[in-house]
Formats: structure tokens, C-alpha cells, sequence
């Protein structure tokens, strides 16, 4: 029997409502009370961890692994490297790769490759429709089979509302929410950064905060029509908060995340025209950031995420207009949301912090992960809140270097990430 | 006079009053170098500029070609459809292999906004803008202020009245920030859909009906009407643009006696303007595509004079201009 034991550390875990100094018990790589712990055989891994905040292991929904097909940019080796490098035990891939993961097959190619890559947990989401051209149904059933844990075009938006609806209503019989990349097309054209007196200046084409907000309210309003959970990625604007906070007090089941970048850098940033800042959906105004985070606070936003998106060097080192859109994310999003939210603002306390990474991402999607109760998967994340570090992205552990935070001063990281039991990054 | 800085000229937003001033000043002086039999100086004599015309252009490349022709230098032409970026090969690598052939200047015009930027970031050659997308046109900007300047002899408490598609406007865009920098009234006249009111936070008025504002007007810029598919989303056709917003002869007998009519070219008689006034004689287009040649002079000979960090002071410029060989 392999034992572990982290004594000492502030022990955060939403899920139980804990938190307090103590210890955290861990028997062949299940979370075990302090008797089981007594009662084991085996020499025990003892971790210091006063000091130190200990949480049950964090969970991002929404990463960009690359494979299959754009494994230039990133693989799920490299990708779940970068993951634990982060402090999560946990992440959630998307189907935009090449090809799309849009069929059973597609789901267990990637599940092989996770079983023999990935250092981390990483959970399949499959497309809602073929190709994600918005068009057909993907076999969402056979692919809830095979393990997805959710669909979504990201990447692409369903424009089609009717067609929409069919997936949710059918996403429905699986107890799996649909999580959406909010974007009208029509409204957005060919947008590439925020419409605003920035694009105005630069000459750029704007993607409007408007064409965000119109989807956000298909959303609603199909959440509430079919029943069914909605989830909205990466909001990045006022407005958005503004009508999901309205929604959720009428009961409707829709739910939101928000990435760091959108709450830590503005339009301005494009002055130079780096694609460096070149994200979608964009970054916006300090009016936005402000909403975004009271949105954090007051508890309408119930997920953070990074949207880990790797490209090439030389895929981002072309002009403005014809850069992919994307970042890094994954080794800086704790240490970026506690900075702004936790120390500056003081806009959430570090529970908060901890259970929109734990606890609200397993609800969500149904995952038995986020949690620090006996029988639990020994998934844990052990971080110092108060190390004062610089960011190095030459030293990621991503195959990619595309993050507009290097050498950025931050505070608090994770220490040690444990998955099963077994440590898989540790400073 | 204060020393001229910079190898590139990528754009007006940056420059001060100053370095405005300094290009039109210069430009003053190498203006009647096309007004004598032989039309050459030496001043970029062994230079090599390169016309990079990713977006084609057959007024402005001509006018850069012939700037720099008349100061000496060598001049090679890449048009896009002819160049290797049709087989994939990205801006960064055209730029590199040009650097590898010694290009001292590249004129660079793309569809692309921060193009030229991104160039003038990776080459010791001298980069000029000569249109990046939407952004900015800053020698259009240039040879419009000295149009003005050369027939009111000043450009500060002008009112300039800009009309037509702003929004997709890299000539707008400059013509705002040359002209506010050096002190002149702007306003902007359009369909709310091509001009919105975003741009008042550049320090302009906006304007939906033309009639208000032609009798206060010094200069009218008429921007030419693209009229393609896209396009039709923001305003429903030509017809109705030049109903509401053309320079009609009604329209203009609003205008100050000494009101000048301005347009960057290539016009479209009968849509943005009346035909005949096009040719009348308070139209200065033609005046605009003379100065161009002397203000694209000024700049290729600043920017070249800048590489390296040598400081074009100014105290060679007359001299230069008058076809004698610089003193060391």
C-alpha cells in the first residue's frame, strides 16, 4: 500500500466547506481518513506543507491540447506537462483539433493517447456538430460512451438557433452540459480585436462586444426553453455578466467562466499591433474588467479556465490580420487570478478562488474530482500564496511560447501538484 | 532646426507638430527639383529603394518610384500577384531575403494594418508606410498639409472638412492626425455607418448633412467611395452616397470663395464629385500629386539620413536640394 500524508497546511476544500490548519491523508491514491491512514501498511511519504495552502487538485475546463494533427504546437504530453506545471491535477480538452474529435473512434483515439501520455487527468469534450461546421448533429450519445464530458463547437460558434436547440435537448438525455465559445458571426465579421476607440485608431476591424452578448442571450433563453445546463466560455464583457446575472436569478441553468488575460490586460495593449495580445473572444476595456470582476465577487461568474491555446512562434509572427488567436495559459492562470482577484482587489477570499477551480468545474460537469473527501481520487494541489515569482516563458513546459505574461513579477504559484496520489510537478 | 530621428515613417500618430513641420519644410525645398531640365539630385546617389506593393497601386508606387529616382537612387518594383508571397512565403522572409540584398529603403503598402510596423521592427533598412489596411497613409497626409499649407501658408485654425467612407480610411485616419497636431478644425461629414461617433474622441466634430458645414469649410477632402459587396452592409449603394453626400454645383455654391477641393485620387467623377468641378479651379488634386512627388522626396531622404542613428540636422538640406554634393 503506498501512504501519504501533507501535514500542516491551511487545508482549503469547497466541496466540504473545510477549511482549516490541518493534515490531508492519502491511501493508494484515494483521499482516506486519519484511521484508515492508521490502519494501512506501508512506509508513509510524509510532505511539510505549513505554510502552505493544500486544496483538493485544481481543474481547468477549458485547454487546447493540439492533438491530433496540430501537435507542432502542442501535445497532450507537453500540454498536461504544462498543466501540472500549473498546479491542476485535471483539464478539460477541446475538439478542435485536426481532425475534429466529432465521432466515437475520434474519442478513443484520444483517450489511448491520454491513457498513455498525459501525467494529469484530462476529460474529452466532443463537437456538437460534424466538422464543426454547424450544421449536423455529431453522435453525441456514442460519444457520451466513450467518455466526453460535455460538447462544444469551440473554436466555432453554432449559428444556427434551431439546430442549437436540437442539441441541447438532446444533450439532455446525457446529463452533460453544452459549453458554447459565444459568437455571432454576423455581427463580429471579420473582427480581430475589440470594436472600440482602439480599432477606431488602429484601423483594425472590430469584434463588438454586442456580437458576444447575442449569443450569450441564445443561450439563455434556450436554457431556459429546453431545460438543460449551458455553459459560456471566456466571457469578456460587461454585458455578458450583465444578462447572465439576470438569468441566474430566475433559475435558469446557465453558467460562465472568465480567463485571466480578460481580466488583466485591455485593447491598448495593441497599440504595437503584437499578435502576442491577439485572443479570442478579445481583450477589451477597463470598464469590462471591472464588470468581469464584480461579476467574480458577486458570484455570477462560476468558473475560472485559461483557454490554454498553444501556436507556433511563427504562426503568431506574421501581421496583425492574419495571426491565430490565442494563448498560453496554463502555468500562469492560478498565479494571474490570485494576483488581481485574491491580493489586489480582494474581489473573492482564496476559498472562492479554490472552489471555482474544485468544486463548481466538477458540478458542472459531473466530474468526481474537486474534492478532498475520503474516497476521493488523491487529486491535490499544494500552493504558497505568497512566493514572489517571475514568469519565464522559455522555461514552459509547453512546446509553445506564445504567452503575453513573460517576465510579468507574480505572487503565489503551486508548489506541488499530486495526481493519484504520485507527485507530478513539484518547484 | 532639430534633428530628424527616425529610419522609418510608419505613421502620423507619432510624429509631434515639429517633425511635421520638418518633412514639409524639406519637402518646400526639394519641390522645384521637378521644375528644371535635369530632375536629379545626388542625395540618395548608390541607395537602393524597393517598392513593396503588396496591395497594388499604380499612382503611388509611380510617386514614390519617381521620388526616389530623382534623388538618385536605385529603384526595384514587387508587386504581390508577382511575388513569392502567392507561393506562401510569409512577410517576415520576403523582408529577410530583401535585407540580404542590400535594399537600403522599402516602401511597403499591404491590406494589413501594422504591416509596415512589423517590418521596421525586424530591418535596419528605412521603412515608409505607404499604406497598412485601414490604418494609416502618412505621406498622402503629408502632401495634403503641404497642399493646404502651400496655398493658405498656414495649416493652424483652418477648418478641414474630411468627407466620405472614414472608417475604412488609411487617408482619414492620417489627414486627422497631421492636421489636429498642427492646429487646423476637423470635422468629419459621412454616413453615420462609415463614420461613427467614435471618432470624436480623436478631438473632431462629426457631421451627418454636408450642406451645415461647407460655408464654414477652408478645404474639403473628398474621399473616394469603394463600392464593393461588402461594403453595401454600411451604406446601400452609389446612388444614394452621392444624393446625400456628393460634391454636387449646388452643393458647392455653399463654399468660401477661397475654399480649396481636395481628393487623394483616383476619382470617381460623378460620384464623390461633379465632373467639372473636378477640373475647376478651386480643385487642387492636381497640386496634391506634384507635391506628393517633393514630400515623398523629403521623406525617403530624411528616413535614409536617419539609419544608423546619424542625425539629419537639416544644415545639408538647401544645399542637397540644390543638386550639390553634401559636405562630409
Amino acid at each position: 500500500m503506498s501512504k501519504l500524508v501533507i501535514r500542516g497546511g491551511r487545508v482549503i476544500d469547497p466541496a466540504s466547506g473545510r477549511d482549516e490548519i490541518g493534515d490531508v491523508f492519502c491511501v493508494d491514491g484515494r483521499i482516506a481518513t486519519a484511521e484508515e491512514f492508521e490502519v494501512a501498511n506501508g512506509v508513509s511519504t510524509n510532505l511539510d506543507a505549513r505554510g502552505r495552502v493544500v486544496t483538493p487538485g485544481l481543474i481547468d475546463m477549458h485547454v487546447h491540447l493540439r492533438e491530433p494533427g496540430q501537435s507542432a504546437k502542442e501535445t497532450i504530453k507537453t500540454g498536461s506537462e504544462a498543466a501540472a506545471a500549473g498546479g491542476f491535477t485535471s483539464v478539460v480538452c477541446m475538439p478542435n483539433t485536426s481532425p475534429v474529435i466529432d465521432d466515437p473512434s475520434a474519442v478513443t483515439w484520444l483517450n489511448s493517447r491520454i491513457e498513455r501520455d498525459a501525467c494529469i487527468n484530462v476529460f474529452p469534450v466532443g463537437a456538437i456538430t460534424r466538422r464543426l461546421a454547424g450544421e449536423e448533429l455529431t453522435p453525441i450519445g456514442s460519444m457520451v460512451q466513450c467518455g466526453i464530458v460535455a460538447i462544444s463547437d469551440d473554436g466555432r460558434c453554432v449559428q444556427n438557433h434551431g439546430l442549437m436547440r436540437r442539441a441541447v435537448e438532446y444533450a439532455r438525455m446525457f446529463n452533460i452540459p453544452v459549453v458554447d465559445h459565444c459568437q455571432d458571426y454576423s455581427l463580429v465579421g471579420e473582427g480581430v480585436m475589440n470594436e472600440g476607440h482602439w480599432s477606431c485608431v488602429l484601423g483594425l476591424a472590430g469584434w463588438p462586444a454586442i456580437g458576444e452578448e447575442m449569443m450569450v442571450l441564445r443561450n439563455i433563453l434556450l436554457a431556459e426553453d429546453c431545460d438543460s445546463p449551458i455553459h459560456c466560455q471566456h466571457m469578456s464583457c460587461a454585458g455578458s455578466i450583465r444578462h447572465i446575472r439576470e438569468a441566474k436569478k430566475r433559475g435558469v441553468k446557465i453558467t460562465c467562466e472568465v480567463c485571466p488575460h480578460h481580466i488583466a490586460l485591455t485593447d491598448e495593449t495593441i497599440q504595437e499591433f503584437d499578435p502576442a495580445y491577439k485572443m479570442n473572444p478579445p481583450l477589451r476595456t477597463q470598464r469590462d474588467i471591472e464588470a468581469l470582476i464584480e461579476g467574480i465577487a458577486d458570484g455570477t461568474v462560476d468558473i475560472l479556465a485559461s483557454d490554454h491555446a498553444p501556436h507556433c512562434a511563427y504562426e503568431k509572427e506574421v501581421e496583425f490580420d492574419y495571426a491565430p488567436f490565442g494563448i498560453l495559459g496554463l502555468e500562469t492562470e492560478l498565479s494571474l487570478f490570485l494576483n488581481i482577484l485574491v491580493h489586489e482587489r480582494k474581489a473573492i477570499d482564496l476559498p472562492r478562488l479554490v472552489a471555482m477551480f474544485t468544486s463548481e468545474p466538477a458540478r458542472l460537469l459531473g466530474l468526481d474530482r474537486g474534492t478532498l473527501a475520503p474516497g476521493s481520487p488523491a487529486d491535490i494541489t499544494i500552493i504558497d500564496p505568497d512566493v514572489e515569482w517571475i514568469y519565464d516563458v522559455g522555461a514552459s513546459k509547453s512546446l509553445s511560447r506564445n504567452s503575453p505574461f513573460h517576465g510579468w513579477e507574480l505572487k503565489g504559484r503551486a508548489v506541488r501538484t499530486i495526481v493519484a496520489g504520485r507527485t507530478v510537478f513539484s518547484l | 532646426m532639430s534633428g530628424w530621428r527616425r529610419k522609418d515613417l510608419l505613421d502620423i500618430r507619432s510624429l509631434d507638430a515639429a517633425e511635421i513641420t520638418r518633412i514639409l519644410d524639406t519637402a518646400e525645398a526639394f519641390k522645384q527639383v521637378g521644375t528644371r531640365d535635369v530632375k536629379k539630385v545626388p542625395a540618395l546617389r548608390g541607395r537602393t529603394m524597393v517598392n513593396f506593393f503588396v496591395e497594388p497601386s499604380t499612382r503611388t508606387r509611380t510617386s514614390f518610384e519617381l521620388a526616389a529616382l530623382r534623388l538618385s537612387a536605385d529603384v526595384v518594383n514587387i508587386a504581390a500577384t508577382s511575388s513569392s508571397l502567392t507561393k506562401g512565403e510569409t512577410l517576415k522572409d520576403t523582408a529577410r531575403n530583401l535585407e540580404a540584398l542590400h535594399a537600403d529603403i522599402i516602401v511597403l503598402r499591404h491590406s494589413a494594418a501594422g504591416a509596415s510596423k512589423f517590418l521596421a521592427e525586424r530591418l535596419a533598412a528605412s521603412v515608409i508606410n505607404a499604406g497598412d489596411g485601414a490604418h494609416e497613409h502618412p505621406t498622402q497626409a503629408l502632401l495634403d498639409t503641404f497642399t493646404i499649407r502651400d496655398r493658405f501658408k498656414r495649416v493652424a485654425g483652418l477648418h478641414v472638412v474630411i468627407v466620405g467612407d472614414i472608417l475604412f480610411s488609411r487617408v482619414a485616419r492620417s489627414n486627422i492626425w497631421a492636421l489636429t497636431k498642427l492646429g487646423a478644425k476637423v470635422t468629419l461629414v459621412g454616413p453615420s455607418t462609415l463614420v461613427p461617433r467614435a471618432f470624436e474622441e480623436f478631438g473632431v466634430r462629426v457631421e451627418r448633412r454636408i450642406e451645415d458645414v461647407l460655408p464654414e469649410a477652408d478645404v474639403v477632402n473628398l474621399l473616394r467611395i469603394q463600392h464593393e459587396r461588402q461594403k453595401l452592409e454600411y451604406f446601400p449603394g452609389l446612388g444614394e452616397y452621392t444624393n446625400l453626400f456628393g460634391l454636387t454645383k449646388k452643393r458647392a455654391a455653399l463654399l468660401k470663395e477661397d475654399c480649396l477641393i481636395m481628393h487623394p485620387g483616383p476619382i470617381n467623377r460623378g460620384v464623390e464629385i461633379d465632373s467639372d468641378l473636378a477640373d475647376s479651379g478651386r480643385s487642387v488634386i492636381l497640386d496634391q500629386v506634384t507635391n506628393g512627388l517633393a514630400v515623398r522626396m523629403a521623406v525617403l531622404y530624411l528616413c535614409a539620413g536617419a539609419q544608423g542613428g546619424t542625425k539629419g540636422d537639416g544644415s545639408q538640406d538647401q544645399v542637397i536640394a540644390a543638386g550639390k554634393e553634401a559636405t562630409v
